[in-house]
């Protein structure tokens, strides 16, 4: 039998705009209206919004709520109160990463978690295994659409006020309210929309009125990947642990959470590879699975709309990690050049 | 701007959607509209090199787009004469004028019979159609 895709609230919005849908993650969702790169371009330069209700919700709440939260989580959700939002992984015992998401602290002891629409079960799954009495885990996501709004004049657009990044509130865009918050996966400034699922519809055409332009899964995958984001299920999955992924900032290791020992053990003997960002010195496009010479893999690979080249993460032995090492990439049995740059690949000038 | 949906009639196809404009003992070869549409705007041209031989229905480079990489297929076997070196450094001329500009090789034809079994552009929109 074929696989029933899940649609979100938008979908006929995609279709009519001429979206070509592709199945992702077990949702028909849109690739590209009309096309990648000025999609990109326009997130780079203006504003786009993308259509991200294929993400999965959250809460948690509950007296022990924090104590189940702080014991399966990899960041400490002491560094943050209500009103802020903390990039975080869900870890194994292994201290691989079974997802990346984002933490939002609603009231003291009630939290939203947004997580990675296909990991959705595994995360639901293992949080309830791990739940404890005084905790109680819901997933809310069929509640909520999400919209990413993204790009240096997508706050002015929108009529918010200027905030921090990782913080949110309550609030409304024409007349739709949503939870704004201060979050996105593109290297911009910008926000989500988190909105009542029989609202979405409402707030999408709100904010195309306001002059953003509908952005594809293409071009999140391309701004992510100059930002040098990782994407799980291909740069992190539960086979990585967030040392070599380069993710120790959001490990707090002098807490107890799953996989935090062995966490502690990889980075005191350190880890054997890392995961880099790399840009290609010759016409090329790296892709996931290709070899790089030497012992590693590339993780993600794209063109680059913004410098023109291919770019792309991968593991590297750890000793070929530093910026500026010359890596070679096995492009369909042609050895091409790459090097090993900064994070983040591509970054705005201001 | 990408290009309108477009099938030539003075052209020869292929159907793993390339096409063929037969000049003499020379062929000029590319990817068709429908092809590039399906691939989205091209990032990538890997060419032959000039001086190479190609075979009728064996790959002969790749184009690739954001999401893909395809083989580009030969409708005519040849040599090499010329690569468009345009689309070298500009692969996105594909989908602005697939016809035109966005050409990918010239070729001397080593045996011009060939060109009897290739498509005409009803029998290619009936592939199209049928794709």
């Amino acid at each position: 039998m074929a696989q029933m895709l899940l649609k979100t609230p938008l979908h006929d919005r995609h279709v009519a705009l001429g979206a070509r849908m592709v199945p992702f993650a077990g949702w028909e969702m849109p690739v590209q209206y009309e096309g990648v790169s000025s999609e990109h371009r326009a997130v780079r330069a203006d504003c786009g919004v993308f259509d991200v209700s294929h993400m999965g919700e959250f809460e948690v709440e509950g007296p022990r709520a924090t104590e189940l939260l702080q014991s399966t989580l990899s960041n400490d959700l002491d560094k943050i109160g209500p009103g802020e939002a903390q990039y975080t992984l869900l870890t194994n015992d292994r201290g691989g990463i079974i997802d990346d998401l984002i933490v939002y602290r609603l009231e003291e002891l009630r939290y939203l978690l947004i997580v990675n629409a296909a990991n959705r079960e595994a995360d639901l799954n293992w949080l309830r295994e791990q739940e404890i009495r005084g905790s109680d885990v819901r997933d809310v996501s069929d509640e909520y659409a999400l919209l990413a709004v993204q790009g240096p004049r997508a706050i002015e657009r929108l009529g918010l006020p200027e905030a921090r990044q990782f913080t949110f509130a309550e609030g409304e865009i024409d007349g739709v309210q949503c939870m704004v918050n201060r979050t996105g996966y593109t290297g911009e400034a910008g926000c989500e929309l988190l909105v009542m699922a029989e609202d979405a519809g409402d707030l999408w055409d709100r904010v195309l009125e306001r002059g953003a332009v509908p952005c594809g899964l293409g071009a999140r995958d391309t701004l992510r990947l100059e930002a040098s984001l990782p994407l799980h299920g291909n740069d992190i999955t539960p086979n990585t642990d967030a040392i070599s992924a380069g993710l120790a900032w959001c490990c707090a290791l002098d807490k107890d959470f799953t996989g935090a020992g062995e966490l502690r053990e990889i980075k005191a003997r350190g880890p054997e590879r890392k995961l880099v960002s790399f840009v290609l010195e010759e016409k090329a496009v790296p892709r996931q699975g290709m070899a790089i010479e030497g012992g590693g893999e590339v993780t993600s690979g794209t063109h680059s709309p913004m410098l023109d080249r291919g770019i792309g993460m991968g593991y590297v032995p750890a000793d070929s990690a530093t910026p500026g090492t010359e890596l070679a990439i096995d492009v369909r049995g042609k050895s091409r050049r790459a090097r090993v740059v900064k994070r983040p690949i591509y970054k705005r000038e201001e | 701007m990408a290009a309108s949906e477009t099938y030539p009639d003075d052209l020869k196809y292929h159907k793993e959607h390339d096409w063929a404009r037969i000049e003499g003992d020379e062929a000029v070869l590319g990817i068709t509209w429908f092809a590039q549409d399906a691939l989205g705007e091209l990032v990538h041209y890997e060419p032959p090199n000039e001086g190479d031989t190609i075979a009728k229905d064996s790959a002969y480079g790749e184009v690739e787009s954001v999401k893909a990489v395809s083989d580009v297929i030969a409708p005519l076997s040849g040599e090499v004469l010329e690569v468009n070196a345009k689309v070298v450094e500009e692969p996105e001329t594909v989908n602005d004028d697939p016809y035109g500009e966005g050409w990918l090789i010239r070729i001397r034809l080593s045996d011009s019979s060939e060109t009897d079994s290739l498509l005409d552009v009803d029998a290619y929109k009936q592939v199209v159609a049928e794709s």
